[in-house]
């Protein structure tokens, strides 16, 4: 600890004595981490490049909803992780009402779909195409749902519409909603013992990959207005009759104030950009390896030089 | 044995009266009336089900109090300047000396040794070498595990929470003590405090108070306030009249009085007070990762959402041994009398401990200087197990033998019992459904009781979650009846023996104290997502109080009483059903009243898992800012548990009177 205070003083002085840039702001850089271990490290990773820069950084941990409002306010200075699937209603509204911008895409694409882990392919070889899943649906079903298939949806305020979905396809299956992200994972795991077919909500990048492989359903390509136009996919009638896109947005927001109060740290940020293996390696060093965030992150540093420091290094001069 | 029969003779007595009572057949007539007529289809509608448009508009009209109190009345002003002032800077101060947040006094973090040195001799102080070896062995145990850092984050909170809970708490106490309308009008906001489930105690606190440590601190503080104000009045209403008496005699102020002669003769009562504070906080506290309280609650909270199972129970052990360990040194401190050494005693015998603590912590914090595994013990160096105790928990759930069982179950109970009795009690009219919980409290609690339960559940009706409350009283109903099934055999079994009863109620302690919702995973796993998982990780919970209540009951029962019966030559069965049970059932309805109570907060925490009832509705509302509903919702499950309160309470009340027992 003591070294690396040394260290970024040393940086700082440096920096100063350049003199080409405006000063960052001595008062911490509040970040926000969520419940998943790929946000927590790259939060943590991107903490250490600004510390090595002689910044103060701040944690806290926040609801990866309602962070956004955080965001808007400059209660938190930025957002590493913003998901098209998940959190853009959020991330739209908050930047409808004015104080978070968008500060740039990763590498990274996202996707959230129906899963099934790879055993589930063995029982019902017609997959991943989703005409497959009605001649399978007895797989899936269980005590309750009769001879209907089960398919367990996230939480209902994930707002995924499986529900319509399952109706506008015309499949047989019964949808059921998850409470948490930890109730699909635990599902998963107790399948895995008998290697009992499972059909579930999944999305990537995720640590779930690493520890179950498996395969999105392949439903009809997303459409843009799927979800508002009746006519859009297969079904004339009906809405949600698309997949999710398969190459969905991460973004970086950021507080409108951040540019102004630390332009150093806000210049890195618009340079971040993460790939979608960069990704998954920061959570697996949790995940896998079982590092805490903190020394992941210094690990995943350690050995990534080469792709942060151009990074750092263009917003120095 | 006399007492026994005559007891017998009254309950018979009793359901023979009540049997032909007018008003409760005319109740019950009523409700059987309403579900005749529903069933063949001509009860008006608004009697099934009231119309939307009867439904007043409780949460828009509450959102825009909300409003007003906190933006033209300024309140946010003075909770955000308490939030960002006082109480922030205590946080800050205990967050840089327990795990080095870098604000004043930057001092921190205090080495884990100075830390359990210190802790050691305290116990040592307070309850000779066993609560020594607790208190070093819970802090080892943290640090070894490679939890110290989260757990302090924890600590940080609780350390400042819980005096503040005690000082408000001592304050209100004195206050409804010495002023009856203070008391008169606490009592129902206490009783309903304490029955508001705790996703309603958060919102609120992250609105007024800034989302992290100092609304988790707000949350903790108001959730173990009541419990204090409760044993401070106790305590002090007890006070005998010759103290009073020395006390005023040896001309003391008012003052005086109370601080010299009401609360040093109340210390015991208060003490106790301090106990439950400790506790509760301690419980709430890792409630709070849900509103963005770093520490064991986040960090179980993340692992759980990892699938780590072995790391979750981890974290459960340490939440476990703390809990532990602070309520048997609270207890201790209660049972400690203040000890008073003769006059010229020097002084540094006077404070043995004190210096011996201090250099315990002096010596350690110089060591861990140039000793690195001193200050903290990281990951890698850990003795963590998570992934061996992973792969047993998998083993274990994968045994063909447990399969089979739990399919059966899930298959019977689901299918036969849970989803029939769902559907029945969302069948009933609304109209009949409140005359049936009048009716019932009639019966039991009484006048009194059924006009309460009228109110409370015409509230609910009105509050247009009907069909989600009915959702959450059929799970709570589900698992009490399941749970009284294993409690209170189990119960019974324990109380003939000494060595038996023991050891349940010390798994009943452990049992309570594991953090709610590491129960959720593995009721998942064993049962998949649906309601007998709910119904489950439920009856784990109330199970504790019905077989701890029963034990307490029946060891409570007079040696005379069953030396008698066994003169009477009454055979065990008799002996337990004529007397032990009668004499035991007021104690136990306490255990069952717990257990309802119980059941409606940890139906709360099952949204987890995934429901449909008022929980999920709750859990939906921490993500957005809808304060509104969020009381609404809450007020809701608070009422159905009161009313069960009120009425198995008074029930209770009544019995012990007509058995001469209180």
């Amino acid at each position: 600890m003591k070294l690396k205070r040394i260290l970024s003083a040393a940086a700082m002085t440096a920096v100063a004595a350049t003199g080409a840039v405006a000063e960052d702001s001595s008062d911490p850089i509040v970040i926000p981490i969520h419940n998943w271990s790929s946000q927590i490290v790259m939060s943590n990773v991107v903490g250490q490049m600004y510390e090595e820069m002689g910044l103060n950084v701040e944690f806290v941990t926040t609801d990866s909803q309602a962070v956004y409002e955080s965001v808007r306010l400059g209660d938190v200075a930025l957002e590493l992780e913003v998901w098209e699937g998940a959190f853009g209603a959020s991330f739209r509204e908050a930047l409808s009402k004015g104080g978070l911008h968008d500060a740039g895409d990763h590498d990274a694409v996202t996707r959230e779909d129906w899963w099934y882990p790879m055993w589930t392919k063995d029982a019902c070889p017609g997959l991943p195409d989703w005409k497959a899943l009605n001649d399978c649906a007895e797989l899936f079903a269980t005590a309750e749902t009769g001879d209907k298939g089960r398919y367990l949806d996230g939480p209902v305020d994930w707002l995924k519409h499986g529900k319509e979905r399952a109706e506008a396809l015309d499949l047989n299956f019964t949808v059921i909603n998850a409470g948490s992200a930890a109730a699909l994972w635990a599902e998963i795991g107790a399948a895995e013992a008998e290697k009992k077919p499972v059909l579930v909500f999944n999305w990537t990048p995720n640590f779930a990959e690493a520890v179950w492989p498996g395969e999105f359903v392949e439903f009809p390509a997303w459409e843009d207005g799927c979800d508002t136009d009746p006519a859009k996919g297969p079904n004339p009638d009906a809405l949600y009759d698309c997949g999710n896109p398969a190459t969905g947005y991460l973004k970086k927001a950021a507080w409108d104030g951040m540019e102004g109060k630390w332009p150093m740290a806000y210049c890195v940020l618009t340079n971040i950009s993460f790939t979608n293996p960069q990704i998954a390696e920061m959570a697996k060093l949790v995940d896998t390896d079982e590092l805490e965030p903190e020394e992941a992150a210094e690990e995943w540093l350690a050995a990534n030089r080469g792709v942060v420091d151009p990074w750092m290094s263009a917003c120095s001069g | 044995m006399a007492l026994s029969s005559a007891g017998e003779m009254d309950l018979s007595h009793e359901g023979e009266s009540k049997g032909r009572d007018p008003v409760l057949l005319s109740i019950l007539g009523l409700a059987v009336v309403f579900i005749l007529a529903h069933a063949i289809g001509v009860l008006p509608s608004w009697l099934v089900r009231l119309p939307e448009s009867w439904i007043p508009p409780t949460a828009e009209v509450l959102d825009v109090v909300f409003a007003f109190v906190q933006n033209d009345l300024g309140l946010i002003h003075l909770t955000r300047f308490i939030a960002e002032g006082p109480l922030e800077f205590m946080l800050d101060a205990t967050a840089n000396l327990l795990y080095g947040k870098r604000r004043w006094p930057n001092l921190g973090p205090i080495p884990w040794t100075a830390i359990a040195a210190a802790g050691t001799v305290l116990g040592y102080y307070l309850g000779g070498w066993r609560l020594a070896a607790l208190a070093g062995g819970t802090f080892l145990w943290t640090a070894l595990i490679g939890q110290w850092d989260i757990a302090m984050q924890t600590m940080s909170v609780l350390v400042v929470a819980a005096p503040v809970a005690f000082v408000i708490g001592l304050l209100l106490g004195i206050a409804a003590w010495k002023y009856t309308w203070v008391d008169v009008v606490i009592k129902p906001v206490l009783s309903i405090l304490q029955t508001l489930p705790f996703f309603t105690y958060l919102l609120p606190a992250v609105i007024f108070f800034k989302v992290g440590p100092t609304a988790g601190a707000v949350a903790t503080i108001i959730y173990a306030i009541p419990p204090m104000i409760l044993m401070t009045t106790l305590g002090l209403k007890k006070v005998s009249p010759e103290v009073v008496e020395a006390g005023k005699m040896s001309g003391s102020s008012r003052f005086q009085m109370l601080t010299q002669v009401y609360l040093p003769s109340a210390r015991t009562e208060i003490l106790v007070g301090v106990n439950q504070v400790i506790m509760l906080c301690l419980a709430m506290v890792v409630l709070t990762a849900f509103i963005g309280m770093p520490g064991l609650g986040a960090k179980l909270l993340a692992m759980m959402g990892s699938f780590k199972l072995g790391r979750s129970f981890e974290i459960g052990v340490t939440i476990v041994l703390f809990a532990i360990m602070l309520d048997r040194l609270s207890k201790a401190w209660v049972v400690k009398q203040p000890e008073h050494h003769e006059k010229g005693t020097p002084w540094w015998k006077e404070h043995a401990f004190l210096l011996a603590g201090l250099a315990g912590f002096v010596v350690f914090y110089i060591l861990a200087q140039f000793i690195d595994v001193f200050t903290e013990i990281g990951r890698r160096q850990s003795f963590s197990k998570g992934k061996e105790i992973d792969t047993a928990i998998k083993g274990f759930l994968a045994l063909d033998g447990v399969r089979a069982v739990t399919e059966w179950l899930r298959w019977f109970l689901n299918v036969k019992v849970l989803i029939p009795f769902r559907n029945s009690l969302l069948w009933i009219p609304t109209s009949a459904f409140i005359l049936l919980i009048v009716g019932f409290s009639y019966w039991l609690g009484g006048r009194k009781s059924a006009i309460y339960a009228a109110i409370f559940f015409t509230i609910v009706a009105l509050s247009g979650w009907w069909d989600r409350s009915v959702i959450t009283l059929y799970t709570v109903i589900s698992a009490v009846i399941i749970s009284m099934l294993i409690g209170i055999p189990m119960g019974i079994v324990a109380a003939r023996n000494e060595v038996w009863a023991k050891r349940i109620l010390l798994a009943c302690d452990t049992a309570q104290t594991f953090p709610s919702f590491i129960y959720l995973i593995p009721a998942i796993m064993l049962f998949g997502v649906n309601d007998v998982a709910v119904v489950f990780a439920i009856v784990i919970f109330t199970t504790v109080p019905l077989t701890r209540y029963t034990i307490e009951g029946l060891r409570t029962v007079p040696l005379e009483i069953t030396e008698a019966a066994d003169m009477a030559g009454a055979t065990r069965r008799q002996k337990l059903w004529s007397v032990q049970l009668p004499i035991a059932l007021p104690t136990m309805a306490v255990g069952f009243n717990q257990a309802i109570m119980f059941a409606f907060f940890m139906v709360i925490i099952a949204a987890f898992i995934g429901t449909q009832d008022l929980g999920q509705e709750l859990q939906r509302t921490l993500a957005g800012t809808e304060l509104g509903k969020n009381i609404v919702l809450g007020m809701n499950v608070a009422l159905m548990a009161l009313t069960f309160d009120l009425t198995i309470m008074a029930w209770a009340e009544k019995r012990k009177k007509s058995l001469g027992l209180d």
